[in-house]
């Protein structure tokens, strides 16, 4: 019983961290019908950037220190997202439908072997400036980090849903979601909206990023090829295109796969070991997908003729 | 009186809580040009997507040439002899005028992959008989100079008939055209009425959904009104276009 | 009039022909030239570009005719080298010979295509893309972990001292002499491999001039439109799975028995990208254009490789950057220029060329 509370409280930990970076990808897809295949390094980035700050400045004060880490990541990473639309997004826009995909992997090359110059290849851990205090619940342990960790993320995600539902800025970015042209004629400035998301996921990426790297403790250039993987995979069972969807998909998944990590080895008669964790998520999907084509609160789209 | 084609029976079709159809009947027979009117969102596109096996009904069966047909198979239903255009055309823009209507003998033609590795003489056979039929097709409908243009850069009436030839490729016994006239001048509608005559002449049924109301008028045997998804009437056209419920839903909705 | 065009024809003929025997001379000497001028390690990129022009097209049919975007190929390449590894290796002591080999990993990387494939046929697009990605690392996950309880696949170490290619009693593995010529073992797989890619060439032409071929590109056109032509959408999708995973079984074999070693690591995501990107850069659907994209996918990275250290080394006079990180830099970069550039491709079939652009996506009714 512990093991399972535990469990799904690692679950939604990780399944926040998902959420967050789902949102970029599903935002970017609802307005432009895009996978931004770089989004999952620009979490790398951010964790990076966040992890130099603190490792330089780590003499400052805690509740200093980390806003401001917060903020070179977030800068840094809102200036790469609005860099990589401009260059390899914008002028593709007409062209056919896999050449930005190229250039979404090529970016994602980019920046990972970039990170790889800067900052080596070697995994760097994120100093201990944490004061991590450690909560008894049903028998579970939970740390002051990992409840953090859950509140920002649901603050960031009711502020997201707030800013698209309420503001000028939001309804400008639905608009275009549903159609483009349609936006263009009512003068919605579509260039605008299309930096406007890439700029806002980016820094939920940098949040995500910050996240990652200090409740595992560790950041590497190499992470944010799988990251961005698993929370693509989020933003799918959700329904790509749908924020609530990528919310959804991105916690269940992270739910998913602890509990798969915990109880597979038992479920399979000791036949399938933990590090099937990875093969849970797809199966989970696929089996998704195929009874829910569009995710699980994914507009249905009939087809038609 | 003509042998039946197609039978409609109580067709119905929901779409959350909206009726587009309801227990819609009808019976096209051989050889005739049946119309199918309607103000806008009447259901007439919903109708064709059941009928040729796009949309699965809620309700109802359709019978062609006695046998039923099985809901939501396009395929089979192009097999069983039904082809149809779509009101807003859908040619496979990246391939030639004649690629398209060659496509169209898909159906009614055999090889596969050992055959298209191979090239064994009854697959060279049959590939130049597809050859030879698409090109006669293109001649037919009057796009032949455009055969090796791609579809998409066809006017827009030449889509429209490049469209029909990729249907008659199939062998239909049942045309179903989708608003063939939308989008034209008078002397391409003029052109197209030639058309559909010429292929009724040939021996085909053709189903014609049209805005054209003189177009459809002077063109059908028969007509079907279809009105909020209920049939509302069914006759010649010259009494069709008496009838008091016809007017009224022309009239009542808009001005047409 | 009429002599005059006999005449043409026949100057046309005899163009093909000499045009024929012309590449298969340069063909044939080709791994001479680069063996003596480039060395051993660029023959070794020259087999390899075999190798990942035969990927290349397999997954061309799929992405390229079908339009079904698969991110997780490189799956049935595993299935084809692990198949060869497993039945012809000390691993279970079994030492099946080449041809039986080889056929039956096309045939069970096709059983594979159309398996994985059938759960993904309502899939559109990205929805597609994402399942055939996850299929193709459950696929690599379990070669990794399928070492215990019982050991099938011996796991993340792999499986090494595989047999090398037996051909009617001869290795490729030593030199031949053929006719009094030496033929190095590299120079063999060579011709080997340079056999079966234009195998495979081959029947790609075949299948895209063809009525199967019209069907695939139909569907990747309009699927609607394409199921009212009576197109049954369905079987013609998986054959195109079951096509294009057969020609990876059949490049995996081959992969198996050159390298003598295969493990899970060579299967991994980032390869099922490096093909989807040879189809995409060099010209999706376009078979020549699909074959330079392998070739050039193919020895860019390695001509970074063998640049990055020593350019450095001239002109700074020592190494600044990491020369790992500076190839893959480059080639990143190399990735999405030729994309801005030629959205459509390096070389785009000649109707497709005049406008690349499909213009704005058909709105439903």
């Amino acid at each position: 019983m512990d093991i399972f509370v535990q469990q799904i409280i690692n679950g939604l930990v990780l399944g926040s961290i998902y959420a967050l970076v789902a949102l970029g990808y599903t935002m970017v897809y609802g307005i432009m019908g895009l996978i931004n295949f770089a989004h999952g390094e620009v979490v790398m980035i951010g964790a990076m950037v966040a992890l130099f700050f603190v490792k330089a400045f780590s003499g400052l004060p805690v509740v200093i220190l980390l806003p401001l880490a917060l903020a070179a990541a977030v800068c840094v990473c809102m200036a790469i997202g609005f860099s990589i639309e401009r260059i390899a997004y914008r002028p593709l826009r007409h062209a056919p439908k896999l050449a930005p995909l190229i250039t979404a992997i090529g970016i994602s090359i980019i920046l990972q072997h970039l990170a790889m110059l800067i900052w080596g290849r070697n995994y760097h851990a994120f100093p201990p400036v944490i004061p991590v205090s450690a909560h008894e619940i049903f028998g579970a342990t939970i740390t002051s980090l990992q409840v953090f960790i859950v509140l920002i993320a649901a603050a960031m995600m009711a502020g997201l849903t707030l800013l698209i539902q309420r503001t000028r800025l939001g309804r400008a970015m639905r608009a275009t979601s549903q159609n483009p042209a349609i936006a263009q004629l009512m003068g919605v400035n579509i260039n605008q909206i299309i930096s406007a998301t890439f700029v806002i996921g980016s820094a939920l990426a940098a949040v995500a990023g910050l996240m990652v790297s200090a409740n595992y403790s560790i950041a590497h250039y190499y992470m944010g090829f799988m990251l961005g993987l698993k929370a693509f995979t989020a933003a799918v069972l959700g329904g790509i295109g749908n924020l609530a969807g990528a919310m959804l998909g991105g916690i269940l998944l992270g739910i998913i796969e602890s509990l798969g990590a915990g109880y597979i080895g038992d479920l399979t008669g000791g036949f399938l070991g933990s590090h099937y964790q990875d093969i849970f998520a797809f199966f989970v999907l696929i089996g998704v997908l195929i009874f829910r084509p569009s995710g699980l609160i994914g507009e249905r789209v009939a087809e038609r003729a | 009186m003509k042998p039946t084609l197609l039978i409609a029976n109580a067709i119905s079709k929901q779409f959350g809580g909206v009726k587009a159809l309801t227990d819609v009947s009808l019976t096209i027979r051989k050889g005739e040009i049946y119309g199918l009117i309607g103000p806008n969102g009447a259901g007439k596109t919903t109708f064709f997507n059941v009928l040729t096996g796009l949309y699965h009904p809620n309700g109802g069966e359709l019978l062609f040439e006695g046998y039923k047909l099985r809901a939501s198979a396009p395929h089979l239903a192009a097999q069983s002899g039904i082809a149809r255009t779509f009101q807003n055309i859908r040619l496979f823009s990246n391939m030639t005028a004649l690629e398209n209507v060659m496509v169209g003998r898909h159906v009614r033609t055999q090889a596969g992959v050992v055959g298209a590795v191979l090239r064994d003489p009854q697959t060279r056979r049959e590939e130049a008989d597809i050859h030879r039929r698409a090109e006669e097709l293109l001649h037919y409908v009057g796009v032949a100079d455009r055969a090796n243009d791609l579809a998409k850069h066809l006017s827009y009436g030449d889509q429209r008939r490049l469209e029909i030839a990729r249907a008659l490729a199939t062998e239909p016994k049942l045309l179903a055209l989708d608003e063939p006239a939308a989008g034209m001048n008078a002397s391409e509608t003029a052109e197209l009425r030639v058309l559909i005559e010429g292929i009724r002449n040939d021996g085909i049924t053709v189903l014609l959904i049209e805005h054209d109301v003189k177009l459809v008028m002077g063109l059908c045997d028969r007509v079907a009104v279809l009105d909020y998804g209920v049939k509302i009437c069914e006759d010649v056209p010259a009494v069709v276009q008496k009838n008091p419920k016809v007017i009224e839903a022309y009239l009542g909705g808009s001005v047409a | 009039m009429m002599t005059f065009s006999f005449d043409s024809l026949r100057q046309d003929k005899r163009a093909a022909i000499a045009a024929t025997v012309g590449i298969g001379l340069v063909l044939a000497v080709f791994p001479f030239i680069v063996g003596s001028a480039l060395g051993n390690s660029w023959l070794r990129i020259l087999d390899f570009a075999l190798l990942y022009i035969m990927l290349a097209l397999g997954l061309n049919i799929v992405v390229g005719f079908a339009g079904l975007l698969d991110m997780g190929y490189i799956a049935f390449y595993a299935v084809g080298a692990y198949l060869y590894a497993l039945l012809a290796s000390p691993h279970f002591g079994l030492h099946l010979p080449v041809w039986i080999i080889i056929p039956c990993g096309a045939v069970l990387a096709g059983i594979a295509g159309a398996l994985l494939g059938a759960p993904t046929l309502r899939l559109r697009g990205d929805y597609l893309a994402i399942v055939t990605l996850g299929f193709g690392e459950i696929v690599r996950i379990f070669m990794n972990n399928l070492n215990a309880p019982v050991n099938i696949t011996n796991g993340p170490q792999g499986i090494s001292s595989i047999d090398p290619i037996h051909l009617g009693g001869v290795t490729l593995a030593k030199p031949l002499s053929v006719l009094g010529i030496t033929v190095p073992s590299l120079h063999a797989y060579y011709y080997l491999f340079l056999a079966l890619a234009l195998l495979i060439i081959f029947v790609s032409i075949r299948l895209q001039d063809s009525r199967i071929g019209r069907a695939w590109v139909a569907i990747r056109e309009d699927e609607i439109a394409a199921k009212a032509c009576g197109i049954n959408t369905r079987n013609i999708k998986l054959l195109a799975f079951t096509m294009g995973a057969s020609f990876g079984g059949v490049a995996g074999g081959l992969f198996a028995g050159f390298q003598g070693f295969v493990s899970p690591e060579s299967f991994n995501l980032m390869e099922s990208i490096m093909i989807l990107c040879m189809v995409v850069l060099g010209g999706m659907g376009h078979i020549p254009g699909v074959i330079l994209g392998g070739v050039m996918l193919t020895v860019l990275p390695e001509f970074f490789r063998h640049s990055a250290g020593p350019i450095q080394q001239a002109l700074f006079g020592k190494i600044l950057l990491d020369p790992e990180a500076l190839r893959m830099l480059l080639f990143g970069l190399a990735l999405v220029l030729v994309m801005l550039y030629r959205p459509a491709g390096l070389w785009p079939s000649t109707i497709r060329r005049r406008e690349f652009s499909s213009g704005t996506d058909k709105e439903g009714a």
